[in-house]
């Protein structure tokens, strides 16, 4: 115990150690939290895409990347009815409602996208709603007129024939201060615009709810991809995965591994010899060829990979530095002494062998997470990653699908490769310093 | 000893007839190795059998479509149609060999496998129309030997280079740059594959992001090898980025560890020069775990191979298990992991030549 609590001491003279190990506890803080608030199957569900996400621009950078180069790019606005400035007027057989849907827009960029959402609530006949926008210079611009039937959403950016009429995009034309203009030279105009909803509703318990979003081009702290998935999701809920992955596989493999070095060491003869015989088949053995065709041909769940690397981390060349370290303790006077009181076969093996070979482990230990931890990585970068889990190699895979370099989402790569990398760096140091205090070949050094 | 100086000749021989020996006992025992590696590969490639399942659905519908398909059929009756498409599936079923039993064909695999007689392919060709698993395969190890030979040599050259310059320097600011750095390699070569591809693709568009020689190829030897050359930057920078550190981190304790021996204290204390210390008493003696080490780094790259090419779209190996596997190509899969196979056996094979022949130990040997 003396020497554990030694090798502390000095560990807290190496900086790369403390930061190593505060790089950790950040991310296992992180992971904490996350598996606090996003419960499993929350995530899970949201991650699959759909109309969780309807409100989110599509493909948008984190607000403040932008913000720090000294940009005003806008974020998604949502605008819903103002109770108070709805007028209604009964006239026969129905009511007429206006809703005014004002805003203020101050930002440098046009908006991404233009959506209105509408709801009705009626027995038998649908409203009917006319939709006008209103500029800050006074302006107005007919939408169109819809039926709602049901929830409704109507998309103001994919009106052709407003398209045709404004001669841009409609939420770049909408929002411009000169509407004579080519359209490469529009400017956005800055103030109060209005979507005014005039709707007239044939019975008197109809309801309507109209709400319009803005959708911005940068989007909360991590951005969205081109499902409009928040890339926050899957950054966050990436950590415990990536954590929990790196250190099964590496508590798998490694604890495997010594206790078969350890029991080939001991028992010697046969046991031995087919012992090396399968370290020697499993080194011809290439790992990833074999991980990606068990990923194709027969499944890409985690646990399916994390069982298949722990199989054949079994036998890995690590054994034969086991061997080669285990080999002298065999002869060790105290492993004499054990043998000569009647201790068992096991008790010297898992009580007596091993924890004498401990401290050289550990080193390897820590270093050896980030491995696993990248190989995960590696797997979903190759499209082999769990269908359903999202996790940091899963983003790089849609981004490197969607050729988000080309397009200039660089964000969208940035961001998981940061926390892979601090994963990496983290174990990584605390590793390299641990190997220098644990390891006596180092120490005189 | 005096026995051996007298009569060289003798002593030659016995070395050479005790290194043959040991030679043919580690050929048969890789071998070996190679034949269980390879069935096991065969194992799990064809799912225990349900790929040939999955075949045999896939050739039914292909056959089934191509019949109703074809406008020379169109007159005849149903049962006639269905009577053709059973004939030619079974055609192809007995090209294919499929209705023996999985384990009589596994060794069939097996036998062609370790006899690199690699059969063809049933969906991919190579890029010059052969269908031969062996065409497919020996077009693109040229690829993968040339970007991992490079990238290889450069670091393993570069590192012990500069390990042993460090570890005459131990504790100077470049050493501890180099510790402080060591870390950054726990990242693997694709990610700074991306990064490089990031900033010299596409921020600084000065290098090509991806594959191996410009579109269309550039006539003329000395245009395509600049082509060539400039597609590898990238791919070898990455390799290089994530190697080094931890390479020259790991030599240069080794240095220092050997170069504390007392007969190099000895030398230097003879006042032998510093060049000489080290080729003659640091580097000769360590020769053998260097050259382990090299090959060890051989064998770990090969594996990592598919990820770098994928990623930079070189088109090597391991871009073609991927593809293949994506084609669910058996032959080609088994091909390709064969191939690895080999070249793994046959880098610890050279391994252990090297082995027998700069450790005496391993020469002498016991009696």
């Amino acid at each position: 115990m003396n020497r554990w609590a030694e090798g502390l001491y000095q560990l807290r003279q190496y900086p790369s150690a403390i930061a190593g190990a505060l790089l950790i506890l950040l991310l296992v803080l992180l992971s904490l939290y996350t598996v606090i608030t996003i419960p499993y199957s929350q995530a899970i569900e949201q991650w699959r895409g759909g109309e969780v996400w309807e409100r989110n621009p599509v493909n948008a950078g984190p607000v403040w990347a932008d913000r720090l180069t000294g940009g005003n790019l806008p974020a998604t606005q949502t605008v819903k009815t103002d109770e108070s400035a709805i007028s209604s007027k009964d006239f026969n057989g129905g009511r007429r409602v206006s809703m005014p849907l004002t805003f203020d827009y101050d930002a440098d960029g046009f908006p991404s996208e233009l959506n209105v959402f509408l709801s009705a609530e009626y027995e038998e006949t649908a409203p009917f709603v006319r939709l006008t926008w209103r500029t800050p210079d006074g302006r107005t611009i007919p939408l169109g007129n819809h039926q709602i039937t049901g929830d409704r959403r109507i998309s103001i950016s994919q009106d052709w024939d407003l398209q045709r009429r404004l001669d841009a995009l409609p939420h770049v034309g909408l929002f411009a201060d000169e509407p004579a203009a080519q359209p490469a030279q529009r400017e956005v105009q800055k103030g109060t615009y209005g979507l005014q909803v005039d709707a007239i509703l044939f019975e008197d318990d109809a309801e309507l709810d109209a709400e319009l979003v803005v959708y911005g081009q940068v989007h909360g702290l991590a951005g969205t991809d081109h499902q409009r998935r928040s890339l926050l999701l899957a950054l966050l809920w990436g950590t415990p995965i990536a954590l929990a992955f790196g250190l099964l596989a590496t508590v798998g493999t490694t604890v495997t591994t010594l206790v078969i070095a350890a029991v080939g060491v001991w028992y010697r003869g046969w046991v031995d010899a087919v012992i090396q015989r399968l370290t020697e088949v499993n080194m011809i053995l290439p790992l990833l060829p074999i991980l990606v065709m068990v990923g194709t041909l027969y499944s890409t769940s985690i646990w399916i990979m994390l069982g298949v690397v722990i199989l054949l981390g079994i036998f890995s060349a690590g054994i034969k530095m086991y061997r080669a370290m285990l080999l002298p303790i065999r002869e060790a006077p105290y492993i004499e002494a054990a043998r000569s009181y009647g201790a068992s076969n096991s008790r010297i093996v898992m009580r007596y062998m091993i924890p004498r070979v401990l401290p050289v482990l550990i080193p390897n230990f820590v270093t050896l997470i980030p491995t696993f931890v990248f190989l995960e990585a590696s797997l979903a970068l190759l499209g082999l990653g769990d269908p359903s889990l999202p996790t940091w190699g899963k983003i790089l895979n849609d981004a490197q699908d969607q050729s988000a370099l080309y397009h200039g989402f660089f964000y969208w790569v940035l961001e998981p490769a940061v926390l892979l990398m601090l994963t990496g760096l983290g174990f990584a140091m605390l590793g390299f310093a641990l190997d220098r205090v644990f390891n006596p070949r180092l120490r005189s050094i | 000893m005096a026995d051996r100086s007298m009569v060289p000749g003798r002593g030659l021989l016995r070395d050479l007839r005790r290194l043959a020996l040991f030679m043919v006992k580690r050929i048969l025992a890789l071998f070996l190795t190679v034949v269980v590696g390879v069935y096991l590969t065969i194992l799990v490639a064809n799912m225990g059998g349900k790929v040939d399942e999955l075949r045999r659905i896939q050739i039914e519908s292909t056959v089934a479509e191509e019949v109703r398909a074809n406008p020379d059929f169109n007159d005849m009756s149903s049962q006639e149609r269905n009577e053709m498409i059973n004939e030619r599936v079974q055609l192809e079923v007995d090209r294919l060999n499929l209705d023996e039993p999985f384990i009589w064909r596994s060794f069939d695999y097996l036998n062609q496998a370790i006899w690199l007689n690699l059969g063809r392919a049933e969906q991919m060709s190579s890029d010059r129309g052969s269908r031969d698993v062996y065409d497919i395969i020996g077009e693109r190890l040229p690829a993968t030997i040339l970007l991992f030979g490079t990238a290889n040599l450069l670091i393993f050259f570069s590192s012990v280079f500069i390990a042993l310059r460090l570890s005459r320097r131990y504790g100077s600011p470049a050493d501890r740059a180099v510790i402080g750095l060591a870390p950054t390699s726990a990242a693997p070569a694709w990610f700074y594959g991306i990064f490089l591809i990031l900033f010299f693709a596409f921020i600084a568009p000065i290098l090509p992001a991806g594959g191996m020689v410009d579109v269309p190829p550039p006539q003329g030897m000395a245009a395509y090898g600049l082509s060539v050359l400039k597609h590898m930057v990238l791919p070898v920078l990455a390799m290089f980025m994530s190697q080094i550190f931890i390479s020259i981190y790991s030599w240069r304790t080794f240095f220092l560890i050997h170069s504390s021996e007392d007969y190099v204290e000895m030398a230097r204390a003879k006042g032998l020069p510093e060049g000489r210390v080290e080729r003659r008493y640091i580097l000769r003696p360590t020769l053998a775990p260097i050259v382990t080490s090299f090959l060890l780094m051989l064998i770990g790259l090969w594996s990592g191979a598919i990820i770098l090419e994928s990623v930079f779209n070189w088109p090597g190996l391991g871009t073609l298990l991927f593809e293949a596997i994506g084609h669910r190509d058996t032959p080609v899969i088994i091909g390709g992991v064969v191939i690895f196979a080999y070249l793994l056996a046959l880098t610890v094979f050279i391994l252990d030549i090297l082995y027998a022949i700069l450790d005496p130990r391993v020469r002498v040997g016991p009696e």
